[in-house]
């Protein structure tokens, strides 16, 4: 395999359970040393699509390529070469911190010493060393996922598939797991991640493939995405329903789109500080304005009509 | 089959951590049986000796019974809770498999580990047995070991098939109340099972407890057992291993590779 053939091909990859369909004929492709991510709320397939690149869930349709292998064939050539950080904790909580990645690194055969020396390492890469030795369930969320992501890397994987990797933590645990995969990824690592959170896919990825109802519905750059679907600007305003219809008239003119929500209108324009003025000299008083730059959020809601997390 | 070999590591690993309790209840519990129905129910019986197969004493009678039905408990229990713990409170299973281990890296794991555990059981019942005077360490009694480990391994594979089917433990209670008491009654262990009614010895010749006791006891109780009926014994519990194999390695791949 040349350099920088893809790591990982799907060609309308589909996933079928007995009564619904949870992949509807995706096609992708990752390349060596990016950050690729699936961005879509829960149930939109993101998780399936893992599950069969890791080779734990069979393929019911289209094509997959994992390092050029058959998920169904090699599977265990193709899972020696990846790391998996899963949606749900499953450390050993019957061994010590060190331990879970010393037996860990027995299901990849590596030898006991090269395992040693890349569990301390690998702690002190994730800032464990001085938990080594401690159980592991008194650890908090954040410091499993850490573990975790630790022995995700204990083979040396050529793409790290992470499923979910901050869902449920705490905002500065959340960030913590940021700055490890920022490092991991500016070592050249590949990373492959799903998330409901646009914040999280504009951090940390190259390019992303936005999923909903169990299909593609875009792909690009984070920013690609944001100047193709949205505009630079966006000016939130909460006012009162009554008020609505009058402010719809006043920022027709200048907005290049108006999105109404439940709590809040929002008016997608190049300059959201012209709009907020204009609404304030029409004598207009909104309960709350402000104004901010578009994100992948405002992509998702373009091209879908609904919200990204419910 | 070096991957299989890795589950059996990493029980040990596990195993490890809790061995002095379980070893020291691994001697207690045939202490405990043997001292009570040994010589307490025992001193009723012997006086009839002639009544008791082999005319040993009801000492003799009952350890190998004991030492089987100790094989079947363990293997019982270890193959019910722990495995949908593995697959659905502490998910170790779902860790296993995103490694190049394979589902039945997994299952052949964990029967070998059941084998090895079932062997200290067993094991740890002789050097008890032994001590009260029955059972002496020889060649005979400890061939009986693995056919007891099998006996347990006849019931290890089935119950950890079923296992994986389950999303709580709560049917175990049903398996253990309504099938394993009583197989453990009406096995042959506690009294030979031709005082039962027709019917009744019907369906104890059914559980595979019964043929395991046969062969154990067979093996360390004097008259030596007619090779052929040894070996329908060994096939029924063989059969029943490679069955709950077979339907393990399905409904493993069916909860975990979905």
């Amino acid at each position: 395999m040349s350099r920088d053939s893809p790591l990982i091909v799907a060609r309308d990859l589909t996933k079928r359970f007995q009564n619904f369909t949870a992949v509807d004929g995706v096609s992708f492709a990752v390349h060596p040393a990016e950050s690729f991510g699936f961005l879509g709320p829960n149930g939109a397939g993101k998780t399936s699509t893992m599950r069969m690149i890791g080779c734990v869930s069979p393929v019911t349709g289209g094509e997959l390529r994992v390092f050029g292998m058959d998920p169904q064939t090699h599977a265990s050539a193709i899972k020696a070469r990846l790391g998996v950080v899963p949606q749900q904790d499953n450390l050993d909580n019957e061994i010590t911190v060190r331990e879970n990645l010393l037996m860990y690194a027995r299901y990849f055969d590596i030898p006991r010493d090269v395992a040693a020396r890349r569990a301390d390492e690998l702690l002190e890469f994730v800032q464990l060393s001085e938990r080594a030795n401690s159980e592991v369930e008194p650890l908090s969320g954040g410091l499993k996922r850490r573990l975790t992501i630790a022995r995700s890397l204990i083979n040396e994987p050529e793409v790290i598939l992470l499923d979910e990797p901050t869902t449920g933590l705490d905002p500065q645990a959340r960030h913590a797991i940021w700055d490890r995969l920022y490092r991991l990824k500016q070592r050249g690592a590949t990373l492959l991640l799903t998330t409901h959170y646009m914040e999280e896919a504009e951090q940390l990825c190259d390019r992303v493939v936005i999923m909903d109802h169990a299909r593609i519905i875009a792909e690009g750059s984070p920013r690609g995405l944001i100047e193709q679907y949205s505009t630079r600007e966006v000016l939130e305003l909460r006012v009162p329903d009554d008020e609505r219809a009058r402010l719809r008239d006043l920022v027709d003119g200048i907005a290049e789109r108006i999105q109404e929500l439940p709590d809040r209108v929002q008016v997608y324009t190049a300059d959201a500080e012209r709009a907020l003025d204009v609404v304030h000299e029409a004598g207009v008083d909104p309960d709350s304005a402000l104004v901010r730059r578009s994100t992948l959020e405002d992509v998702f809601l373009r091209l879908t009509g609904h919200a990204l997390i419910d | 089959m070096t991957r299989a070999f890795r589950i059996v590591q990493r029980n040990a690993v596990v195993y490890r951590r809790i061995w002095r309790g379980s070893l020291f209840s691994s001697f207690l519990q045939p202490t405990l049986y043997l001292m009570a129905l040994g010589f307490g129910v025992g001193a009723l019986i012997d006086p009839r000796r002639a009544a008791i197969p082999g005319s040993g004493s009801y000492l003799q009678f009952l350890a190998p019974g004991l030492l089987t039905a100790a094989c079947m408990q363990v293997a019982t229990y270890e193959s019910s809770w722990p495995v949908i713990g593995k697959i659905t409170w502490a998910r170790n299973y779902y860790a296993m498999l995103a490694t190049p281990i394979a589902i039945d890296d997994l299952v052949v794991g964990e029967l070998l580990w059941m084998g090895i555990r079932l062997t200290t059981v067993g094991t740890a019942f002789l050097l008890v047995a032994s001590s009260f005077g029955v059972m002496p360490i020889a060649a005979a009694t400890l061939l009986a070991v693995p056919f007891a480990v099998l006996t347990g391994l006849a019931f290890s594979a089935p119950i950890m098939a079923y296992a994986a089917t389950l999303k709580t433990g709560e049917k175990f209670n049903i398996l253990f109340r309504l099938i394993i008491t009583p197989l453990f009654m009406f096995s042959g262990v506690f009294f030979p099972i031709d005082r039962l009614p027709l019917p009744v010895q019907w369906i104890a010749k059914a559980s595979p407890l019964y043929h395991g006791v046969q062969l154990v006891r067979g093996l360390t109780v004097g008259d030596s057992p007619d090779a052929a009926v040894a070996l329908m014994h060994v096939t029924y519990l063989v059969v029943l291993l490679m069955a709950g194999f077979v339907a393990a390695l399905y409904t493993f791949r069916r909860k975990l590779q979905a």
